[in-house]
């Protein structure tokens, strides 16, 4: 009997270990899956396209060109390659105010028409229409070409503008450069304090001191991000503006102040563990042979500890790299390439978070949310391996 | 017997579930939605209506996919979201149950108390970046936008920048309380908010639409009167509604329903 339960725990073990893996398999393929789709998407936004006369000599505009006309900053056909015209920009919407729905007949049959007759009539027009309203088979108009979406438009463009009609700008660079930014200056900032506070508690602090103490910080770890950022919006903010003389206070800095108190935390919790593990053996050698304590707690306890310490320490950046709520309150969210700490930033899972919900399913800017998750899941990956790395080769070293 | 229990209790909340009146959609319309369901509750207490929010879009989807009864939004319902509903074999309805006004607000301590569509245009897109250029200190402005998921953000491209895309990089907020957090500590700062959110922390200026002509103060008076140009409706798409869902919606029109439009800090119909 006892034999048969012994298999069955043994099945169930195996089984929930099998789940998790699967599990997290099946989060990865999702998520490449509905990311990679981006590429073979074209700069226009899906179910429309861009409609000239076909006097005008422009055949294909990039997405940067179409986004310049569209805001009126290129207002002169010679800019993009055509003749020296002003440009005339037609919204779909447009049509409505010109026709009434009659006018237009019984399901919109007249509405293709009806476009037509406008782009025929205007050399200098460039229309912005459903793919289904496209006039067909009438002279005088012409589709223009747009490019597809790809990889360097999309890992080293400096533009993220994914909401931008006709053509959304899905430039990462910016946001990249601002999760790293804010995570490294984070992580910058609290290891000296979560080391530093670690050492203390395990080595010199009194029982008692520590039984207050471990709780307390271990207390941090429990208060809910969204806190953190008001917080930081409401007071970290306005003192980094003050004491820094700066025009606004959402800034990378304050991101990664607010950051470093949560990552502190885990920190001094594992980093701790670590150094309470060393063997009391080690120390008491390294005291016989006549090193006081300083001596003890520097060449003996942290080099013993410090795979334990590196360990933190990747565990930290993670939670500062992945953090979403507290960034997206107190950087300011604004998608620009940061010239300095004290400049708003915005960031990977921010930007998910802020976006996704209004994101049209399966279109560019959904893709684009996931393949920036994607992007996220390698830079963690990567942190990752890193640390297996270091704890792995402090082992053999022992 | 346990058995038995649960399927009762899976049978009850499927019943109670499918009678219940869902509303979905805009979280600019969720609080008055919510007022607007509790007023309704006490005429009625026999009523059974839930609403949600997550945007207009969401919405509006969730009516074509048919899991709401009820679409909530802040903005008039897409061309292609029409089409799409239409190829569903679904005419949608459209009802504006109250209107909502943006205020252009800034630092209580900014000079300027005015400013033309054109110039809040060229703000918001980048074209002009210091207070002097306007009628202010030599200031450097900073203009703070909500998130793109929210249907404001929507509006307030459509209306004020005339369909241009917002400057790269600007400071965007998640929420609305986020915005007059920011603005009330920033001098150079500059948003919009709903009129519902102003407090005396922001400054709320008077606008012009008409190149500088006259200026329109940000009033309940005005936004009613028309005369206050920043003003969306707010609506209800339906495609079949039950006798209670219809019932809902002719109590938020009847004077009782309109008190707590302006309850809310919405503009009533009438």
């Amino acid at each position: 009997m006892n034999k048969v339960l012994e298999k069955f725990v043994e099945s169930l073990l195996k089984m929930s270990s099998a789940v998790t893996g699967i599990t997290v398999l099946l989060i990865i393929i999702f998520l490449f899956k509905e990311g990679l789709g981006l590429f073979k998407s074209s700069t226009v936004e899906k179910g429309y396209t861009l409609v000239v006369n076909t006097q005008n000599p422009v055949n294909r505009l990039t997405a940067v060109e179409i986004k310049e006309i569209f805001d009126s900053e290129i207002e002169n056909w010679k800019d993009v390659g055509g003749s020296n015209e002003d440009i005339r920009i037609f919204r779909f919407d447009e049509i409505f105010t010109m026709y009434s729905d009659e006018e237009l007949g019984e399901d919109y049959s007249l509405l293709p028409q009806k476009l037509g007759e406008i782009i025929q009539s205007d050399s200098t027009i460039i229309a912005f229409l459903p793919l289904k309203y496209v006039p067909k088979n009438m002279s005088g108009i012409k589709e223009l070409k747009t490019d597809i979406i790809s990889t360097s438009d999309f890992f080293l463009g400096t533009i993220w503008l994914p909401t931008a009609t006709p053509s959304a700008l899905f430039g990462i660079l910016p946001l990249v450069v601002g999760t790293l930014l804010v995570s490294f200056i984070a992580i910058v900032i609290a290891i000296p304090f979560g080391v530093g506070v670690a050492i203390y508690l395990s080595e010199i602090a009194s029982e008692r001191m520590r039984k207050i103490m471990k709780p307390a910080i271990e207390l941090l770890a429990g208060i809910p991000s969204v806190v953190y950022g008001f917080f930081g919006l409401v007071v970290v903010a306005p003192i980094v503006q003050k004491v820094g003389g700066l025009t606004l206070g959402e800034t990378a800095f304050t991101g990664s102040l607010i950051l470093a108190i949560m990552a502190l935390p885990t920190i001094i919790t594992i980093s701790e563990d670590a150094l309470r593990n060393t063997p009391k053996a080690m120390r008491d050698a390294s005291y016989a042979l006549g090193a006081n304590r300083w001596q003890t707690i520097y060449k003996v306890v942290i080099p013993y500890a410090s795979s334990g310490i590196s360990a933190a320490i990747i565990l930290g950046i993670g939670r500062a790299i992945g953090e979403t709520m507290a960034v997206l309150m107190v950087t300011g969210n604004a998608a620009v390439m940061p010239h300095s700490l004290f400049e708003s930033v915005r960031t990977i899972p921010a930007t998910i978070a802020a976006e996704l919900g209004e994101a049209p399913g399966g279109g560019t800017h959904y893709q684009s949310l996931f393949l920036l998750g994607c992007v996220l899941f390698l830079i963690t990956l990567i942190i990752s391996i890193i640390s297996e790395k270091i704890s792995g080769r402090k082992i053999i070293k022992e | 017997m346990k058995k038995s229990i649960l399927t009762a209790i899976v049978i009850i909340l499927t019943l109670s579930g499918s009678y219940a009146q869902k509303i979905k959609g805009s979280d600019t319309v969720l609080p008055l939605t919510q007022e607007e369901i509790e007023a309704y509750k006490k005429e009625k207490p026999s009523a059974s209506i839930s609403v949600t929010g997550g945007g207009s879009g969401v919405g509006i989807t969730a009516l074509l996919n048919g899991t709401t009864d009820i679409a909530q939004s802040s903005r008039k319902i897409k061309f292609d979201e029409k089409q799409k509903l239409a190829e569903a074999g679904k005419a949608v309805k459209e009802v504006i149950i109250a209107y909502d006004a943006l205020s252009i607000v800034v630092h209580p301590s900014n000079k300027v108390s005015q400013l033309t569509r054109e110039q809040l245009e060229k703000i918001f897109t980048g074209k002009i970046t210091n207070w002097k250029e306007v009628g202010g200190d030599d200031m450097k402005i900073i203009p703070y936008s909500r998130e793109t998921s929210s249907g404001t953000y929507e509006f307030f491209k459509e209306s004020v920048l005339k369909n241009k895309n917002y400057m790269n990089g600007i400071l965007s907020m998640p929420a609305t309380g986020g915005i007059i957090q920011s603005i009330s500590q920033t001098k150079g700062a500059i948003g919009y908010v709903g009129f519902a959110y102003v407090t005396d922390k922001v400054k709320a200026l008077n606008v012009s639409y008409n190149n500088g002509k006259t200026f329109i103060e940000p009033t309940i008076a005005n936004a009613k009167n028309k005369s206050y140009p920043i003003v969306r409706p707010l609506y209800y798409y339906y495609t079949n509604l039950s006798a209670e869902g219809k019932s809902f919606i002719d109590f938020i029109l009847t004077p009782k329903g309109q008190n707590v439009v302006s309850k809310v800090g919405y503009i009533t119909i009438k």
